[in-house]
């Protein structure tokens, strides 16, 4: 194994995976607000910010998707050595991670059933650039509306249309997050 | 020594990994119960176990955390769960409502409003809203999947039919977002027009049922109701004995023999506040001859 894999993780993993996972419930619960996370130091191409994701929720219980360039050995024994999640095919991925091109089609993702929707996928989508700027956005946890850029609007849309179906997204940039559950609607 | 034998917070990272993760879902899908793997905790059923569990999960060491009890900070169940986390998460705590960042409940929503930079944590006993309706879990699962929530309508309906109007007084049916129906815990009704709209994350947990669910801020939620018997949130027709609030809900307190009564704010720190502000109600003492 490289030395690579085993640095990169949590010092302090209960505390910083606590102060990491208050960042990620926030952009959950208030869709479009631009979060700072910090903690992990993932392999390239992986940023901060979906590392960080990744060491805070994933583990053996996960079975992760590495889209893409994701998919490299590093990323890989980076994974296994601070998580333990197993790999998987987009089909039974509880956690995508990737570019945005590389992680499409959505439709290979499961959506959750009509009597567990909370089934579905999560994708990490590592972005070029994440701003407070774009499509438009309104539901739950947003007061009138939020802006955020999004690499399309169309397949948010379709996301929408399925709800309490459908898949939820955090976008990744560098050091920060915003995330896009299955019942917000783009515009 | 115990204090420092134990993770932050009490739970295992694994254990605090698979209820954040129900969280984000619970928080994806407003409403919805998202069933997760309770763990045992150092006190009964009943006593909190799932808010606990929640709070665990949400708290950092930057936090400072209350817990009312009915609304009260010094009850045996608030002052017990407040103590757990000044001992295993080393937190700051408060009994005021607005230097709390994180708030743990039991059976009330504080009177003063809250903010974006807090959360509520709700310990809810039966989350499934049609359960005692429908006992089966794989029917109850089926009619949320479904919509089907007539029978909710039909119980309102008895209600009025019976009592001429709804009697449920407490753990009163919401709609969330037009779709699921959810119990907002046993809260009084006085409190529902409060879950909707509200800046902070709400969250609930049920440890003995296993279950998780979630209000982001500014989320629709609706009180079940008819077009003619539209929902209303009363309270008890007086004002506080001790802080003279005409607008918090009241407890009803038995004070002698002789079927003396008194009628208090149930939030403390709400009825603190008024009578440091010099509010000063019919009971309060040196006050009762002006009563």
């Amino acid at each position: 194994m490289q030395a690579t894999a085993l640095a990169g993780g949590f010092d302090a993993p209960a505390t910083q995976s606590a102060h990491a996972f208050r960042r990620v419930m926030e952009a959950m619960a208030r869709p479009g607000t631009i979060q700072d996370i910090q903690g992990g130091a993932p392999p390239a191409p992986l940023s901060v910010a979906a590392g960080t994701v990744l060491l805070t929720l994933c583990d053996t219980d996960t079975p992760v998707y590495l889209a893409g360039k994701a998919d490299t050995d590093d990323v890989r024994a980076w994974l296994a050595f601070h998580t333990g999640a197993p790999l998987t095919g987009p089909s039974h991925a509880m956690f995508a991670v990737g570019a945005w091109d590389a992680l499409l089609p959505l439709s290979r993702y499961p959506i959750g059933t009509p009597e567990y929707p909370d089934r579905a996928t999560t994708l990490i989508v590592d972005c070029a650039a994440l701003a407070a700027s774009g499509s438009t956005l309104r539901g739950p946890g947003i007061k009138s509306d939020a802006t955020l850029s999004l690499p399309e609007t169309r397949a948010f849309q379709a996301n929408r249309a399925l709800f309490p179906l459908g898949l939820d997204f955090i976008f990744t940039c560098g050091d920060r997050l915003a995330a896009l559950p299955r019942s917000t609607e783009v515009f | 020594m115990t204090d420092h034998a134990y993770n932050f917070a009490y739970l295992d990272e694994q254990t605090k990994r698979m209820i954040r993760r129900a969280i984000l879902k619970a928080l994806a899908i407003p409403g919805y119960q998202v069933p997760f793997a309770s763990r045992e905790m150092p006190m009964p059923y009943g006593w909190g176990t799932g808010g606990v569990q929640v709070s665990a999960a949400v708290l950092t060491p930057d936090d400072t955390f209350k817990v009312i009890d009915q609304g009260a900070d010094d009850t045996t169940n608030a002052v017990s769960i407040r103590s757990f986390f000044e001992r295993t998460a080393g937190v700051a705590t408060t009994t005021a409502t607005i230097e709390a960042s994180v708030i743990q409940t039991r059976h009330r929503i504080p009177e003063a409003p809250l903010t974006e930079d807090q959360i509520l944590v709700y310990q809810v006993p039966i989350p499934e809203p049609l359960r005692f309706l429908e006992p089966r879990e794989s029917e109850t699962r089926k009619m949320h999947s479904l919509e089907e929530y007539g029978l909710m309508h039909v119980k309102l309906y008895e209600d009025i039919s019976r009592h001429g109007h709804i009697a449920t007084s407490y753990a009163y049916p919401v709609k969330v977002e037009g779709r699921y129906v959810m119990d907002p815990s046993p809260i009084p009704k006085f409190d529902n027009p409060k879950l909707g709209d509200m800046a902070a994350i709400q969250l609930f947990g049920a440890g003995r049922e296993q279950r998780i669910y979630a209000l982001p801020p500014y989320t629709e939620v609706v009180s079940l109701d008819f077009e003619d018997h539209p929902f209303e949130a009363p309270k008890a027709d007086q004002l506080c004995g001790l802080c003279g609030a005409e607008d918090s809900y009241l407890d009803e307190v038995i004070t002698d023999d002789t079927g003396g009564r008194l009628f208090c704010c149930s939030d403390t720190d709400y009825c603190e506040g008024r009578r440091k502000a010099g509010h000063r109600g019919p009971a309060f003492p040196g006050n009762e001859a002006a009563a």
